[in-house]
């Protein structure tokens, strides 16, 4: 490595012009940029051919059980039978998503997934919000309250972070059940915040770490306490952490499957439980096109934070990942 | 500094302490505490309900001869590897496409990552409806003319774990190219001109140039998918329920099974345990060598 970096810097102005840090040049935005539009009769290259090539069949490949969820969720069930999973509905029909939302059966119950929906938000909402608030608030303080033995406290969490959730998992029923509140709402909550917790503490830690140690010199100073630091000075400076961690959760917790089955009851259970419940039912005939349905509405959740938050998902999931 | 001498230490920045209650109680209770009360209770001949009548390793020799238990293993051990090759090698080659300074970037990154923020029940659902015989991919080919063309892999107990990877890569090797795309967008441009000057072709200096200078990321990438692997469940649950009869349980479902299925809790915390051990297996070393011999931070 050490002699490629040696070389460095000697013909520069030779390939500058192409590896030009790319501006994008969108089709009809030609407003003065610069002469950056360099060699246009390129752009049909082998290379390039080769190389859209590539990615857009590995597009293809990514989007298309998204295609045929949709186009599957819009057929009646006999065009299903016929033809083609692949080939667009003839006839659209939206009777499945109807039904798929308000009379699918699971179990005794047959209001469809708007049941699991509505409980899916009862524990999303508290969820979010309890963990946190909880986690920026141990963040804060262990990163500028260094007290005695949070950094031990704070390593039991992150390699906690690795245990697999089935060696707590029982545990954690007993004690629920101890205190009654085992197949509860509330318990889910709590089993939530609970692992939550690594990722969300080591995020706004790291966050906390990163802001100028002047301002919270400056501010104790003045006389502001834990709590006026917290709320008044560090609050207001780290909105997109929050933004970050509300993605990171409202994701995490709405596609949960695992706490859910395990820690509610069946008239609590969250979507993606009961979406299972519905489209792996062994009884009556099997709706596809229903199902299908049931399946998009149960994502449809998390692709809007997906699609909304863009960039910030990318960079919650890279927080999350690069140090847990 | 701002910290001046306080007369009594307890109360030393006592809202911050106040403050670390939750965390403090989730680390000792739930994570040591837990942790340690299910190895314990491993070695109990516990049924229905936890029971203090220690066995010793019985729990442990019962899992070791069950059918189930060394299927889920073998399922486990080639999905993992499976997964984490490819994961690897189609994560970092879709993120190298990307880095060519190529027109609608951010469109096929998009389109890379979605599956990643659906859930694994939809995820396996998805592809339990594509890789159905009698209406996905072999119903189409077939009706295309190729009447003996078979691909079945839900319906077929020795490749099902393979059906299985096509929907957890389709998960997240979106991700992987994610974490790779910042890896090299982190690679200093100089080296590629440097590189391009000594006529070393693009694909040597990826391989002998850009991916060892990308070591952290490929860690980091290996570490996430590994511990992913390890919690492998809903997709199984969405996707075969693990059958065809038992051919595509896995460790976490066998768990799951013993503890709330068939009231089998000893074998459910030997087998948490097992589960804990191989976790144990592969992050010591891993975090041995990240943070053992360097100064420590996190």
């Amino acid at each position: 490595m050490s002699d490629t970096v040696t070389m460095k810097g000697k013909p520069l102005t030779y390939s500058a012009a192409e590896t030009d840090p790319a501006v994008p040049r969108h089709a009809g935005s030609a407003v003065a940029v610069g002469p950056s539009g360099s060699k246009p009769q390129k752009k049909l290259s082998r290379r390039n051919i080769v190389l859209y090539g590539v990615l857009i069949l590995a597009a293809l490949y990514y989007l298309l059980p998204l295609y045929v969820m949709v186009i599957t969720s819009v057929k009646g069930m006999p065009e299903i039978r016929l033809g083609n999973i692949f080939s667009p509905p003839v006839e659209v029909t939206f009777a499945p998503w109807v039904k798929a939302w308000s009379e699918a059966c699971t179990g005794l119950n047959c209001d469809g997934l708007s049941r699991g929906f509505l409980n899916s938000v009862q524990i999303l909402v508290p969820s979010v919000i309890l963990s946190i608030i909880i986690a920026s608030v141990n963040g804060y303080a262990l990163a500028n309250w260094k007290f005695k033995g949070g950094e031990v406290f704070f390593t039991i969490l992150i390699v906690g972070a690795f245990i697999p959730y089935q060696v707590m998992i029982y545990p954690i029923v007993i004690l629920l059940r101890e205190v009654g509140l085992y197949g509860s709402l509330t318990g889910l909550i709590i089993v939530h915040t609970i692992f939550g917790m690594p990722i969300l503490t080591l995020l706004f830690r790291n966050y906390f770490a990163s802001m100028p140690e002047e301002l919270f010199k400056a501010a104790r100073v003045d006389g502001a306490g834990f709590w006026q630091i917290y709320f008044r000075i560090m609050l207001p400076m780290s909105l997109p952490i929050f933004v970050v961690a509300i993605i990171l959760q409202v994701t995490g917790i709405w596609n949960d499957f695992l706490f859910g089955v395990i820690f509610t009851k069946p008239d609590l259970y969250p979507m993606t439980v009961q979406l299972n419940n519905i489209v792996n039912s062994t009884q009556g005939v099997i709706e596809y096109n229903v199902n299908m349905a049931a399946t998009i509405l149960t994502g449809l959740v998390p692709l809007c934070v997906y699609f909304v938050s863009g960039k910030l998902f990318v960079r919650g999931i890279a927080a999350g990942a690069v140090k847990g | 500094m701002a910290v001046t001498a306080r007369p009594a230490r307890w109360h030393r920045n006592l809202s911050a302490k106040i403050a670390a209650i939750p965390m403090i109680a989730t680390a000792l209770v739930v994570f040591v505490g837990g942790t340690a009360w299910t190895v314990v209770y491993s070695f109990t001949n516990s049924k229905l309900l936890p029971r203090e009548k220690f066995v010793g390793l019985d729990q442990y020799e019962r899992l070791w001869g069950s059918a189930k238990w060394l299927i889920s293993i073998q399922n486990l051990a080639i999905y993992g590897a499976f997964s984490l090759v490819f994961a690897l090698v189609v994560g970092f080659l879709l993120a190298a496409l990307l880095d060519q300074k190529i027109r609608f970037e951010d469109t096929f990154r998009t389109i890379f990552l979605y599956p990643f923020a659906l859930s694994f029940i939809v995820t396996g659902l998805a592809w339990q409806w594509i890789l159905n015989p009698d209406f996905g991919i072999q119903a189409v080919v077939r009706g295309m003319g190729f009447e003996s063309f078979t691909f079945d892999p839900l319906y077929n107990p020795d490749i099902v774990i393979y059906g299985v990877l096509i929907a957890g890569l389709w998960h997240e090797t979106g991700l992987i190219m994610c974490l790779m795309l910042a890896g090299l967008r982190g690679i200093d441009e100089d080296i590629w001109k440097a590189a391009r000057v000594d006529g070393i072709p693009m694909w040597k200096t990826y391989l002998y140039i850009v991916i060892p200078m990308m070591r952290g990321i490929f860690v980091t990438a290996v570490v996430l998918i590994a511990s992913g692997i390890i919690k492998v469940y809903d997709l199984i649950v969405a996707q075969t329920g693990g059958g065809p009869g038992i051919s595509s349980e896995v460790p976490a479902k066998y768990v799951y099974d013993a503890m709330f299925l068939s009231q089998n809790l000893g074998q459910g915390f030997a087998a948490s345990t097992m589960m804990l051990l191989s976790v144990i297996i592969v992050v010591v070393p891993w975090a041995y060598l990240e943070f053992g011999g360097k100064a420590r931070r996190v």
